[in-house]
């Protein structure tokens, strides 16, 4: 049984913040990451980030991952990192965590404040033959490529224009792979518009009020057809185009990662609006269990900036909790909730607003 | 909350009212080159402001606001095209008489332009519309952003807004 007095969950955006933080309050910390390496999706972000210069805007999220190992390394002491190792389950009755390292280490971990930052996992579609190697999830492309250094094909059909849709098929292009056409199934561009501008000045088109209707091929994906939706949602067959594409690629939403949280017995609530079942928790991450905490994708779909503020609190409280501190902690708290409270103020937050309404409680 | 056309919310192309709304007036294009700022929804981002030394891009009172640029400041330096993460700002100098003008765009592509180079000149839908000829790359941050001059005839100054290297 190993013991630690804080353990993070995830190594990613928020869960390396939280590390941070925990560990600068002078709590021991254990951070257990499913990747071979820390960083999250933080690792495949080439682009420039959004958000406020004083929190790394501007800076690409690959850039950003380095800070954030720079600051765990500088932490070393405090910080236990535990790599390639999946958190698989929590036992309410006794309040361990077991992880398994590769495929045949298992370990139980029983820690004094849990703090999980799981992130999310890609949503699938269904059409006929979706299984066809060739259609993939745009964030495991971008892994493909920007980790691996490996382009999914030649000519891509990018579903969903949402920001990863959009991102994803600028890094495409940049990697010199077509991007024949994003079809997007509401009537506008869900992402931010100057990604849309981005990619239609390279010359991609963007159908929105479209979607895709199948795949064709025999070992592969060798094409796939495309439609216009009426007012109704409903495909208009007139409309149906073939376009010669040997990948599809689907950046179709996200889905928070809460199974150990329903395991833990935390108090869950259907909020559509961040992407499905998230934990109800306080406004500094705690959930209904006073000894685990959230951040990040798994508490509501949003973005890294948001997740780093959010792991920051929950690494603060935590720590906090057990009787550390350090000089000025507490205006260091009340300063990343008025940061994201500026993040989340702008119009495109509307439905972030409306969702965090639903789920943020006082215990 | 600003009002964006059906057209960019649809294409992610400016309508040619939006065109309008972000060129600057006759009077200071004639003065010298400026900043053009495409950024015209409001989203929480304000490295621009951060990244201009002449002020030219005012603070920003909530980082959801629209950026806002004094003309009589900007000297077009080219830093905040570099820096900006929408890779929504462009220089357009034309300044000269004549016909001639000279557009600055940020450019994250292999290969990179070469000074003297003939590359095709893109506007926001991706049409090529002409070529033109490259005067200068530079990479202001050192961060993978580079900034390329090509030159362009005055009148296509507020559509080109891509270069595309053929070789």
């Amino acid at each position: 049984m190993r013991k630690t007095e804080v353990l993070v969950v995830g190594g990613g955006p928020a869960g390396l913040s939280a590390a941070i933080a925990a560990a600068s309050m002078g709590a021991k910390v254990l951070l257990v990451d499913d990747g071979l390496k820390l960083g999250g999706q933080l690792v495949k972000q080439t682009h420039k980030f959004f958000g406020s210069h004083r929190q790394s805007a501007g800076v690409r999220g690959i850039k950003i991952a380095g800070m954030l190992l720079s600051d765990i390394e500088k932490l070393k002491d405090k910080i236990e990192v535990v790599s390639n190792t999946t958190a698989t389950g929590y036992y309410q009755d006794d309040g361990v965590v077991t992880a398994m390292t590769g495929e045949d280490v298992y370990m139980k971990i029983k820690s004094e404040r849990v703090i999980i930052a799981t992130g999310a996992s890609e949503r699938m579609l269904t059409f006929p033959n979706n299984d066809l190697p060739g259609v993939y999830g745009a964030g495991a492309v971008q892994t493909l490529m920007n980790v691996y250094g490996i382009v999914p094909g030649d000519r891509v059909l990018m579903v969903g224009a949402g920001n990863i849709g959009l991102i994803v098929s600028y890094q495409l292009m940049q990697a010199n792979v077509e991007v024949a056409t994003v079809v997007e199934a509401m009537p506008y561009i869900g992402g931010y518009l100057v990604h849309a501008s981005k990619i239609r000045r390279l010359g991609v088109p963007i159908y929105t009020s479209h979607t895709i209707l199948e795949v064709y091929g025999k070992d592969a994906v060798e094409a796939a057809a495309i439609v216009k939706l009426d007012s109704k949602w409903q495909p208009i067959p007139s409309t149906k185009r073939i376009l010669n594409v040997d990948t599809v690629c689907l950046s179709v939403g996200l889905s928070p990662l809460i199974e150990l949280l329903w395991q833990a017995g935390c108090k869950m609530k259907y909020v559509p609006q961040l992407g499905g079942n998230v934990v109800l928790r306080d406004k500094y991450m705690r959930t209904s269990r006073r000894d685990i905490f959230v951040a990040g994708d798994v508490a509501g779909i949003e973005e890294a900036t948001s997740a780093m503020l959010e792991g920051k609190l929950a690494g603060l409280i935590a720590a906090s909790d057990l009787g550390y501190a350090y000089d000025g902690w507490e205006a260091d708290r009340e300063d990343t909730l008025s940061s994201l409270e500026e993040l989340r103020r702008g119009p495109l937050s509307e439905k972030i607003r409306s969702g965090l309404k639903e789920v943020v409680v006082e215990w | 909350m600003v009002k964006l056309s059906e057209h960019l919310r649809r294409t992610g192309v400016f309508s040619m009212e939006e065109v309008n709304r972000v060129m600057p007036p006759p009077e200071v294009l004639k003065k010298g080159p400026v900043a053009v700022v495409e950024c015209i929804q409001e989203i929480p981002c304000d490295p621009c402001h951060a990244s201009c030394p002449f002020g030219a891009i005012k603070e920003f009172k909530d980082i959801n606001d629209l950026p806002e640029i004094d003309w009589e400041k900007c000297t077009g330096c080219t830093l905040c095209v570099a820096k900006c993460p929408g890779l929504a700002i462009f220089v357009v100098d034309a300044s000269c008489d004549g016909d001639d003008a000279l557009l600055k765009l940020p450019y994250e592509f292999y290969p990179v332009p070469e000074k003297g180079e003939e590359v095709e000149l893109l506007n926001r839908a991706g049409e090529v519309v002409g070529k033109g000829e490259v005067r200068s790359v530079i990479e202001p941050h050192k961060d993978g952003t580079k900034v390329v001059t090509v030159h362009v005839p005055k009148d296509m100054i507020a559509d080109v807004r891509h270069v595309r290297v053929v070789r």
